[in-house]
């Protein structure tokens, strides 16, 4: 490990890290955006669905080199041709959770919402997505985390990302560049997963809950009991 | 030329089928190459899994918050990093692999043996089952569809990721399309994507048998009539 290298390069650091972020975080956001009215028209007509997830399952089986490589005629070797693969990873984690939590809202909820004279539309957003944030965001941290990985992939045709530090390292012999990569990508990842889980706290503050204490806990059970 | 065209002329050039490094033999080294670290992913994960799940609780819960943060490690970060320090050797493909395979077999069957039945599991102690007994041939039976998913995730991140393993030296289909890259020619490259894709798919369709043949016959009925 060569600490001074990294304030000898710090401005090649920053700059890797920061094209890493943008082609792993603009996928999922992407992804997100693309499932949400593909997993509401999944969860209403059902029909819709199975074929869906076959073509998800097939897609996700397809490698990201591979995918990187279809596209190269189409978008050359550019952030399109990286951002278009992932933003294809991420639809495939991210639309069967936002299915999952539309189809997991109890039905005695859809039918309150729609007694106390909600419209479709209006149960939708203001009653179902709601309930479904935890799923979605679960599915959202698992499109992030990867695809913030994954994006170091596309260094192989020559788009720049953290990859570089790899790739590099490894030509000239110089682990240290190697280190600094791998933990700017875990720490990336991390960061961005945190993020998500804020977002979920704020989103739903009603799956906190006041934590119950143990004695409380024992308490209620034996009235229960009793 | 679009990406289809460039592949399927590869693919069906005769040449690529005979000698050296033809087509049959880089598959074959594909699947060799995929299906041990699977091997050994799976024994390390399964029973580390099922043990989490048979005890449930905090740790049930949080393995599947490790199991994600554990994905943003950068499978070329570690490859390139291990390849610098101990060359081309088994260990330097074998390693990222495995810890690539890792998380989705181990949160599953976490999770699957976690939501056995509780009534199922009194029913095993009840007949007199040892701790190992209940385990092995009740609990961990019950979780097989979801444990094989976990399986079929891991092989489809394998397979496609041995690709990767072409760059420090692996044999396999990432030769085509690494070797491609580095001397510009795109039929290789397209031809090498196409075939990993179809690879892919047959471990999908392999898993999907696979899943209908482990699942114990009872819980197939039970599928069938819900």
């Amino acid at each position: 490990m060569m600490w001074s290298w990294i304030p000898g390069n710090w401005s090649l650091i920053w700059h890797l890290t920061w094209e890493n972020a943008k082609l792993g975080v603009l996928p999922a956001l992407y992804g997100l955006v693309l499932s949400l009215p593909l997993g509401v028209i999944a969860a209403r007509w059902r029909w819709f669905y199975p074929p869906v997830l076959t073509v998800i399952n097939i897609l996700y089986a397809v490698p990201s080199l591979a995918l990187f490589i279809a596209l190269i005629p189409a978008f050359g070797l550019t952030d399109t041709t990286v951002i278009i693969a992932l933003t294809v990873f991420s639809l495939c984690v991210i639309l069967p959770n936002v299915v999952a939590g539309l189809r997991a809202v109890p039905a005695p909820v859809r039918q309150a919402a729609t007694a106390m004279g909600y419209g479709q539309l209006r149960r939708l957003v203001t009653v179902e997505l709601p309930l479904a944030v935890p799923l979605i965001i679960a599915g959202l941290r698992v499109g992030v985390v990867s695809g913030i990985s994954l994006a170091s992939v596309g260094q192989l045709i020559g788009v720049s990302s953290l990859g570089y530090l790899f790739i590099d390292g490894l030509q000239r012999s110089f682990p240290t560049e190697i280190y600094v990569g791998l933990v700017l990508v875990i720490a990336l990842a991390l960061v961005c997963d945190l993020i998500l889980v804020a977002v979920r706290r704020v989103l739903t503050p009603w799956t906190a809950g006041p934590r119950e204490s143990r004695r409380a806990r024992a308490g209620r059970l034996v009235k229960v009991a009793g | 030329m679009s990406f289809f065209n460039w592949a399927w002329d590869w693919v069906t050039t005769d040449a690529n089928w005979h000698g050296e490094d033809s087509i049959p033999q880089q598959v074959l080294a594909h699947l060799g190459y995929s299906a041990l670290p699977l091997l050994i992913a799976a024994v390390i994960a399964i029973p580390v899994g099922a043990a989490i799940g048979h005890r449930g609780g905090k740790a049930a819960v949080a393995v599947s918050n490790i199991a994600n943060a554990w994905r943003s490690i950068p499978t070329l970060g570690l490859l390139t990093l291990l390849a610098v320090f101990l060359g081309f050797s088994p260990l330097t493909w074998l390693l990222p692999l495995v810890v690539l395979a890792i998380p989705p077999i181990l949160a599953n069957t976490a999770e699957g043996v976690a939501g056995v039945d509780p009534g199922v599991r009194d029913a095993a102690a009840g007949v007199g089952m040892t701790t190992w007994q209940q385990v092995a041939r009740v609990e961990v039976p019950i979780a097989m569809p979801l444990i094989l998913v976990g399986l079929r995730t891991s092989a489809i991140f394998v397979v496609a990721t041995a690709t990767i393993a072409a760059y420090i030296g692996l044999g396999g289909l990432g030769r085509f399309i690494i070797d491609g890259l580095d001397s510009n020619q795109y039929g290789p490259v397209a031809g090498g994507a196409l075939l990993v894709v179809v690879l892919a798919v047959i471990v999908l369709a392999l898993f999907a048998g696979l899943t209908w043949l482990l699942t114990p016959a009872g819980l197939r009925k039970q599928a069938k009539t819900e």
